[in-house]
């Protein structure tokens, strides 16, 4: 029944995310997808996204892997608009890995919904043009003279209608037309209205299955004790008193460390107490924190590898009225998901199952096929719920751990990390060293704009988003990038969201400098930036900038344009006699292009806000004897509830493209803080996290 | 190892296991009940929080054999069907955003509109100090007790709102 003809366009490549330097190469469907391909067994299934049974149970598959961000809501939402599906009766399911079935499955970059929103509302669209089609030829009428809705396609002239669940059967049979229209948004029921998270009766009932709550008959936990320091390996390890732990079944040495296996978790953790280990610690046995911040210092006063040049700055700043020059620095900081990382797999013979909280289904299979030297259609990844992602779980690292142990025992196995375990073996958001200067004309008007970057291991990462957005004739940026022994990762909102604390700190410094307001400086030069420049506009606004505060509070702003959004943020703060400091509020003001569900990009934005603070004022790991000196969340601390601003969102109403709502909202907010604290105190913050010492003494 | 008798969600389970394992993991590993999360292991962040005769503790560094004879309740025994009130107002504000330290929320809320009917802004502060939640649903969070301190609680005489 393949008259498949539908148009397999190239879909989009999300290589250069705007603003951001993740470069995951995302893109939805490659070109040899068989997404459209529909199938012919069963129910009426006209794409790999959708099937209604004969019962008029619709179900709607989605990809992208949810870890709160909401994707198992919003993108459903997008295929029940336009099937004219009654929103209330789908059920959603979680696609296994597959290689090109459903186009990348890859979570990241803020792309899920406006990489599948094209795709998915042609989804829709096909199937209900295939059902109109379908009852048309039952009722031998003219399918114009039909229409969908909610589940039912009518027959307008007489008012009788079939249900899709008895137009099913039919429609399984009729071609898949190539181009369907879709519908207009002003006719959208579903695409634009407030939903709340499908998954959110599990959440509360404890029945959400998350990676570690996955049970398979059989299975055995187990614990790894990985090297204390980055890079380090096993030179001999004694067992003997881990197998004496009742419970205990097996202590195997894998790549990674040595794993205990036990009957239940607590019994592989105090299995893995009374392992004596012999590390070889290799190369980084002697790094820490104070001799990174002393290489990068030293790194810093020679000329890195250009990364933007925009006219002549050097010429610029030596004839500029006025020349400003700061140091800014970011520290390591962890993902610390509340689920820690763990993995269940099962190897048996050259098949494995795995079931995993991933980010990446496709780079799990990949990995772990790689690892068994099987082809990867021998690998079922199954994907849970994720008790968090933030980039932490791009990463396969902890399914191929599990593999391995697996394969070692023959057995089905979760390799559950502990919250040490996860603090320890992050792949960190990098720590840079920055040294920024700028020039000024007689008016105060920013003339030259310099920014070199001082980073570890990945050069996308420390220096994406480093480009300011104002209209600045001369820029110059460069970077080094050192092999510091840390591994580093995509967090949350990535290059962005620290440089946005670099880049939206030092034009405040400039219109500090320039006496003028740091709203309308920045207004002034986002000429070219009309969604920056309008959400800067409308979060000043809302807040009242300008506007009288009670004594002993002041605002800050800021604002960046990442993954495709225009963000503008106002923070207000104060600050006791003791240092100690309040965010109180946070008005956020976005555009992201067309809407789809209002309730996730406000639920997106306090979660941004809430993660982007907590790096900016708590968050920090340091290096000490080659590993981290944090172990869980006593000295790692978080944002918790009283220090939570109360957060206002407002969205732009906006036909432009659409951008992502996942990340946009966090890089903002650390420099709008940081303003903040600066109009209210006079001191200049130029690190972080923010701690009360440096609200004290000179500014 | 001991024979250790516990009442989990009104249910009797007998298990041998180490008298020091941890509540959770016995919950969690031996009896099969998943939705008691592990977040530290060291009462850090209350993702493991359940209700030990009426009262919110963490399983994760509760020993087993203190829980025996004592009334558990988890997050599965809180109502049979998704009516406590905590668990209404929490999908009423949509609160969970990845969901994961949720249950312990939750549970947490519970305890404290169980003593508490009409908590005070200390009060909640209080309470949920030392409950983390990476993504940011605080405010939810604040705004869903307030909804369920508006609800009557089962309370009925069975600590922990039990119905």
């Amino acid at each position: 029944m393949s008259t498949l003809t539908l148009n397999r366009r190239d879909f989009l490549k999300v290589v250069s995310v705007a603003g951001g330097g993740l470069v995951l190469g995302f893109h939805l469907l490659p070109k040899e997808t068989d997404a459209f391909t529909p199938e012919v067994a069963g129910s009426f299934k006209p794409n790999a996204f959708l099937s209604i049974d004969t019962s008029g149970k619709i179900t709607i598959t989605v990809a992208k892997s949810e870890m709160g961000q909401g994707v198992r809501t919003s993108l459903p939402m997008i295929v029940a608009e336009e099937l004219e599906a009654d929103w209330t009766t789908i059920d959603v399911k979680q696609a296994p890995a597959h290689p090109n079935k459903y186009g990348s499955q890859g979570t990241g970059g803020s792309t899920s919904v406006r990489t599948s929103y094209e795709n998915l509302r042609k989804a829709g669209a096909t199937a209900r043009e295939m059902l109109i089609a379908a009852a048309a030829q039952r009722w031998g009428v003219d399918p114009a003279t039909c229409y969908a809705e909610r589940a039912s396609v009518i027959h307008r002239a007489n008012g009788r209608r079939l249900s899709y669940g008895e137009l099913a059967e039919t429609a399984a049979t009729l071609p898949v037309p190539a181009s369907p229209r879709l519908k207009d948004p002003k006719d959208f029921t579903i695409i634009g209205k407030r939903m709340p998270q499908v998954d959110n009766p599990s959440r509360v009932d404890g029945t959400a299955i998350f990676g570690i709550d996955v049970r398979v008959p059989g299975m055995l936990f187990a614990s790894i004790e990985h090297s204390p320091v980055f890079g380090g390996k096993v030179a001999r390890f004694d067992a003997t008193r881990a197998k004496q732990v009742p419970g205990v079944r097996d202590v195997v040495q894998i790549d990674e460390g040595i794993a205990v296996v036990a009957t239940n978790t607590w019994a592989a953790l105090e299995g893995r107490d009374r392992l004596d280990i012999q590390w070889d610690k290799g190369q980084w046995a002697e790094q820490s924190s104070e001799n990174i911040w002393k290489t990068f210092e030293e790194t810093a006063k020679k000329p890195g590898t250009e990364e933007r040049k925009v006219g002549d700055a050097a010429a610029a700043l030596a004839s500029a009225a006025h020349k400003v020059e700061a140091i800014y620095r970011a520290p390591f900081v962890a993902h610390a998901t509340m689920e820690p990382m763990n993995c269940t797999a099962h190897v048996r013979g050259n098949e494995c199952e795995i079931w995993a909280p991933t980010q990446t289904p496709q780079r799990a299979q990949t990995e772990a096929a790689r690892v068994l030297s099987v082809p990867v259609e021998n690998v079922t990844v199954n994907v849970t719920l994720l008790g968090g992602g933030f980039g932490r779980r791009l990463l396969a690292d902890y399914v191929v751990e599990a593999v391995k142990v697996a394969r070692a025992i023959g057995a089905p196995v979760q390799v559950i990390w502990t919250r040490e375990d996860d603090m320890r073996h992050d792949f960190y958001r990098p720590s840079t060293y920055n040294v920024m200067t700028a020039g000024l004309d007689k008016n105060g008007q920013p003339v030259a704009w310099t920014h070199r970057i001082v980073g570890p291991s990945s050069r996308g990462i420390v220096t994406g988003g480093s480009t300011p957005p104002y209209a600045i004739p001369n820029i110059y940026i460069d970077a080094h990038i050192i092999d510091t022994g840390v591994p580093i990762g995509a967090w949350r909102a990535v290059g962005p969201s620290q440089n946005a604390f670099m880049i939206e700190s030092f034009i405040d410094e400039l219109a500090a400098a320039a006496k003028k307001d740091p709203f309308e400086y920045r207004r002034q030069l986002l000429k070219e930036k009309p969604r920056l420049k309008r959400a800067l506009e409308l979060a000043a606004e809302k807040a009242g900038w300008g506007k009288p505060l009670p004594k002993g509070r002041a605002r800050g702003i800021a604002c960046c344009e990442s993954y495709g959004s225009s963000i503008g943020e106002v923070a207000e703060v104060s600050v006791d006699r003791h240092g100690a400091m309040k965010v109180h509020r946070v008005v956020v003001a976005l555009d992201c292009g067309p809407v789809v569900n209002p309730q996730t990009i406000e639920a997106q934005m306090e979660g941004a806000i809430a993660y982007g603070l907590s790096a900016a004022i708590k968050d920090e790991i340091t290096i000490t004897g080659g590993g981290v000196a944090q172990s869980n969340f006593h000295d790692y601390a978080m944002l918790t509830m009283s220090e939570m601003p109360a957060v206002e969102v407002h969205i732009v109403p906006s036909t432009e493209a659409m951008g992502g709502i996942g990340e946009p909202g966090l890089p903002p907010v650390a420099p709008a803080v940081a303003n903040a604290l600066f109009a209210l105190t006079g001191k200049r913050i130029r690190k972080m996290p923010i701690r009360a010492e440096d609200l004290q003494g000179e500014g | 190892m001991a024979s250790i008798t516990l009442t989990i969600n009104k249910k009797r389970h007998t298990v041998d296991v180490d008298p020091d394992m941890p509540l959770l993991w016995v919950i969690r590993d031996v009896i099969g009940y998943t939705g008691t999360k592990f977040g530290c292991g060291r009462a850090l962040c209350g993702s493991c929080t359940v209700l030990i005769d009426g009262e919110a503790t963490r399983s994760c560094v509760t020993p087993v054999d203190l829980a025996a004879g004592r009334t558990i309740i988890t997050i599965e025994g809180l109502s049979p069907d998704r009516t406590h009130p905590v668990q209404i107002a929490w999908m009423e504000e949509d609160v969970p955003q990845c969901g994961y330290c949720q249950p312990g929320m939750i549970m947490a809320v519970a305890a404290l509109l169980d003593r508490s009917p009409n908590p005070s802004e200390n009060d909640i502060e209080a309470t949920m100090a030392m409950h983390l939640c990476r993504c940011g649903t605080y405010n939810r969070i604040r705004r869903a007790i307030i909804t369920a301190a508006k609800t009557p609680q089962p309370g009925s005489g069975s600590k922990g709102g039990v119905r």
